[in-house]
């Protein structure tokens, strides 16, 4: 089939499926892979064995994913995590492969089950990261160990790929079996000492070649050939990486890093997010397409009962580990959810003991029809935890009313987003009398704030209805201040739509940002920072009715009081020295804040100009002279 | 002809004092009057010079009205006279934008009028505490008008308050009709007296 006509096929598939997937809620990666089945051989048969081409190909989006995600992580940050991707990851792996191995040991020699167990541990980064971030939970306790975890994979994959041709029982070496690597022909010690020197490569590359080099091409003024460097730097350090013998997808993830901190950090994001966009798309169609049904039909309870028994084993070691770092129940099973699957790096791994021929090639696509059956599972999982499970066990979208007969009564002011920005606002509001309806997807924090007596909308702020809930057709202020700007945006693009009389507040991340605020005509924008929050809620204050100068002390006294308590706190940080996700430290220290506001009254004790008090004193007085 | 009147008016916690909302009460609703809440436009203290500037250009009168805190101004008002009266523009060569309008403090105090005396409490007349008004508004050739205060606000009844709130009105009134004549309203130490003389 020419180059066209295949263009076609997989396009118009993407096109019909995925918007339909969406449409019933079921998120993008579900969409592409029913659009692979359906194209694939066994429903359409437009695609062929060629399928397992265009996947070798689309992996490709697996690296450009991992060099995004490694952009978005400074050093500082990932330094921060590195207990949850040990801890978590090291266990999640460990126990995985363990339990694997011994089940499959019962009907395998040890160096297939050992290979089949290493494989099958894997997780899917493209899958589960998607599907993070399309729900907006990247920064929520289950999206921190999810990310932990599949990190702590790409790295073990080195060390995993390494240790592969041990397990060979044929004698056959790498370089028989076609895959071929630069550095075969060195000794062992020789091997290793280039790897290191490859990663240190991309470390010092990054640092005194490829910025410069991005500064020169900037200067050119050609967008298209920014472009075409940030696709040349991803294809040239996946090149470097396969010499060598490592993945890709690692060596690109510590490109992003390095490049994180440089001033091209945001150029280099959005020129890639959409090459990156479709070749996982590409890749998601293609595990579609490779699904063969076939081989499912011949031996459907052997595969069903695979299936099942990896997908339950990697559940319970999941659920295991969430509980070991006390994730909550709601978040636990999302987490378990999201990595249940086997990973995309398991065709790489079977494809490669299969060269290595620890297995047999029957074994090897029985293998790999499990694995792309449960990557097509796992969206559905989610769908249901999120349907289903969640609404039943986890945190429940509206608050429970403490009294049911009493009144709904209505905030005038909704804060939709409860981070940094954002809380600020409410507890501002809180120390000034003024309660807000809070709308937040993060359930960790929706309990909390819940405990702390917020009325606490839990789920996604741009949905209608939920704003429709919150009482968003009483309300005078509506506060946008979700971290995402995009999100940010489509919120009161929503609730200018529907709530005209509402007046908006915005948060804006960038210049960039408050401009597209301002070209759809909004006006109160803040750009954000401490200091912007506190005087975003002083002006909230203010058109309720409050006096101005009043409120603006409110805030300086606010500003004062918050410094001081971060000073307080950070010393309460190092107290506790148990193995803890960020993320939940962040809500400890959230807790721990918002309870130190209660206890001091803000607003209290100001007199200033209030003359009441020496009306009093002197009434007092001339009582006593009587 | 009718007289265009400004009010800059400057209290921190206007929320707290009932006597002067009762006296901003008393401004007429006519086109005439412009009434400038200071510490409500400016809670940062960042005047807008131009603004204030060509405001004071449009009026022939001028009140300052304040409680009379340490027998003195809050310091926004101050902060006011320091941004807007520009060397150049207000006062020195070329400073003759003010010249001919009418100026004059409206105050409350905690004190009695008595108090505000050679043998008072407080030692001092009104009229003498607020010299340094009296002088900038000379620097800046304008006619400087006696006080009108509301005394004696800590122990006030509420018919007395009523009672000066209506003087107020009145004086308001007499000013927008262009009845104002200076000398013989130089002549008493208070506004409120002129108004009781008058009969207004």
């Amino acid at each position: 089939m020419d180059f066209l006509s295949q263009a076609l096929i997989y396009l118009a598939a993407a096109v019909v499926c995925v918007p339909i997937a969406k449409r019933l809620g079921m998120g993008s990666v579900l969409g592409y892979l029913f659009a692979g089945i359906l194209i694939g051989p066994f429903i359409l048969g437009f695609i062929g064995k060629e399928g397992q081409d265009i996947m070798h190909f689309a992996e490709f989006g697996v690296v450009m994913m991992l060099f995004l995600i490694g952009l978005e992580l400074e050093p500082s940050h990932f330094w921060r995590l590195r207990k949850s991707i040990l801890g978590l990851g090291s266990l999640q792996l460990g126990l995985t492969t363990v339990i694997l191995f011994m089940i499959l040991i019962t009907g395998f020699r040890w160096q297939e089950a050992m290979a089949i167990a290493l494989a099958l541990s894997m997780s899917s980064t493209a899958i589960a990261l998607q599907t993070i971030k399309e729900k907006g939970l990247s920064q929520t306790v289950s999206g921190q160990a999810s990310f932990s975890v599949l990190l702590f994979q790409d790295i073990a994959v080195i060390p995993i790929l390494a240790i592969l041709p041990l397990l060979a029982v044929h004698g056959t070496s790498i370089s028989e079996s076609g895959h071929q690597t630069f550095i075969d022909q060195f000794p062992g010690w020789l091997q290793a000492i280039s790897l290191f020197l490859a990663v240190g490569i991309i470390y010092a590359a990054g640092r005194f070649l490829i910025v410069p080099m991005l500064r020169l091409i900037a200067k050119t003024q050609l967008r298209e050939l920014f472009t075409a460097s940030a696709l040349f730097l991803i294809v040239a350090i996946a090149m470097l990486m396969q010499l060598v013998g490592l993945s890709p997808a690692l060596g690109a993830f510590l490109a992003g890093v390095v490049l994180a901190n440089s001033e091209y950090r945001h150029e280099l994001e959005s020129d890639l997010q959409p090459f990156k966009g479709l070749l996982l798309g590409l890749f998601f169609i293609g595990v579609g397409v490779s699904i063969n049904f076939e081989l499912i039909g011949s031996q459907p309870w052997l595969i069903a009962g695979l299936v099942i028994i990896v997908m339950a084993v990697k559940a319970a070691v999941l659920f295991f580990t969430g509980r070991i770092f006390k994730l909550t129940n709601d978040q636990n099973l999302l987490y378990t959810f999201a990595l249940s699957q086997v990973g995309e790096f398991a065709f790489v791994m079977f494809s490669f003991t299969g060269q290595l021929k620890i297995i047999t090639p029957e074994w090897m696509s029985t293998m790999m029809a499990v694995t792309a059956i449960t990557m097509t599972i796992t969206p559905l999982l989610l769908l249901l935890n999120e349907k289903v499970i969640d609404p039943r066990f986890g945190v429940k979208e509206k608050p429970i009313d403490r009294e049911a007969d009493q009144i709904e009564v209505h905030n005038s002011v909704i804060i939709a987003g409860f981070g940094h920005f954002g809380s600020t606002i409410g507890r501002f509001l809180r120390a000034n009398g003024v309660e807000a309806t809070i709308l937040d997807n993060d359930s960790n924090r929706v309990e909390l704030l819940r405990k702390m007596g917020f009325k606490v909308y839990y789920g996604d702020a741009t949905r209608l209805d939920l704003l429709k809930s919150a009482g968003a057709d009483d309300a005078k202020i509506l506060i946008a201040a979700i971290d995402s700007p995009e999100t940010n945006m489509e919120l009161v693009t929503t609730a200018r739509k529907y709530f005209p009389d509402l007046r908006l507040m915005v948060r804006a991340k960038s210049r960039m940002d408050a401009y597209d605020l301002m070209d759809i005509g909004l006006q109160d924008i803040y750009r954000e920072s401490l200091h912007t929050s506190v005087k975003m809620a002083v002006d909230v204050l203010t058109s309720l009715g409050q006096r101005s100068y009043t409120v603006t002390r409110q805030g300086q006294k606010f500003l004062q009081y918050d410094e001081e308590a971060l000073i307080r706190m950070a010393e309460l940080r190092h107290d506790q020295k148990q193995y803890i996700l960020q993320a939940r430290e962040n809500f400890r220290m959230q807790e721990e804040l918002l309870s130190q506001d209660l206890r001091q009254n803000l607003s209290e004790n100001d007199h200033a100009w209030d003359s009441e008090e020496i009306r009093e004193g002197i009434a007092k007085n001339s009582e006593i002279a009587k | 002809m009718s007289k265009r009147i400004l009010i800059l008016f400057a209290h921190p916690r206007f929320e707290k004092s009932l006597n002067n909302s009762l006296l901003v009460n008393q401004i007429p609703a006519s086109p005439h009057f412009t009434f400038r809440d200071l510490y409500e436009l400016y809670p940062d203290f960042n005047i807008d010079v131009d603004y204030e500037k060509k405001l004071l250009e449009q009026h022939d009168v001028i009140i300052w009205q304040h409680p009379f805190y340490w027998y003195s101004a809050p310091p926004l008002l101050k902060q006011w006279i320091d941004m807007v009266l520009e060397f150049g523009w207000a006062y020195g060569p070329g400073g003759t934008n003010l010249q001919g309008k009418l100026v004059f403090n409206t105050i409350t105090a905690g004190g009695q009028r008595s108090a505000y005396n050679k043998d008072g409490y407080n030692r001092f007349t009104i009229k003498e505490l607020l010299a340094p008004f009296e002088q900038t508004a000379r620097l800046c050739k304008m006619s400087y008008l006696p006080p009108f205060a509301l005394h004696g606000t800590h122990r006030l009844t509420k018919e007395e308050a009523i009672e000066t709130a209506g003087q107020y009105r009145r004086l308001l009134e007499s000013l927008e009709s262009g009845h104002i004549p200076v000398d013989q309203m130089q002549s008493f130490s208070y506004l409120n007296d002129w108004v009781i003389n008058e009969n207004l």
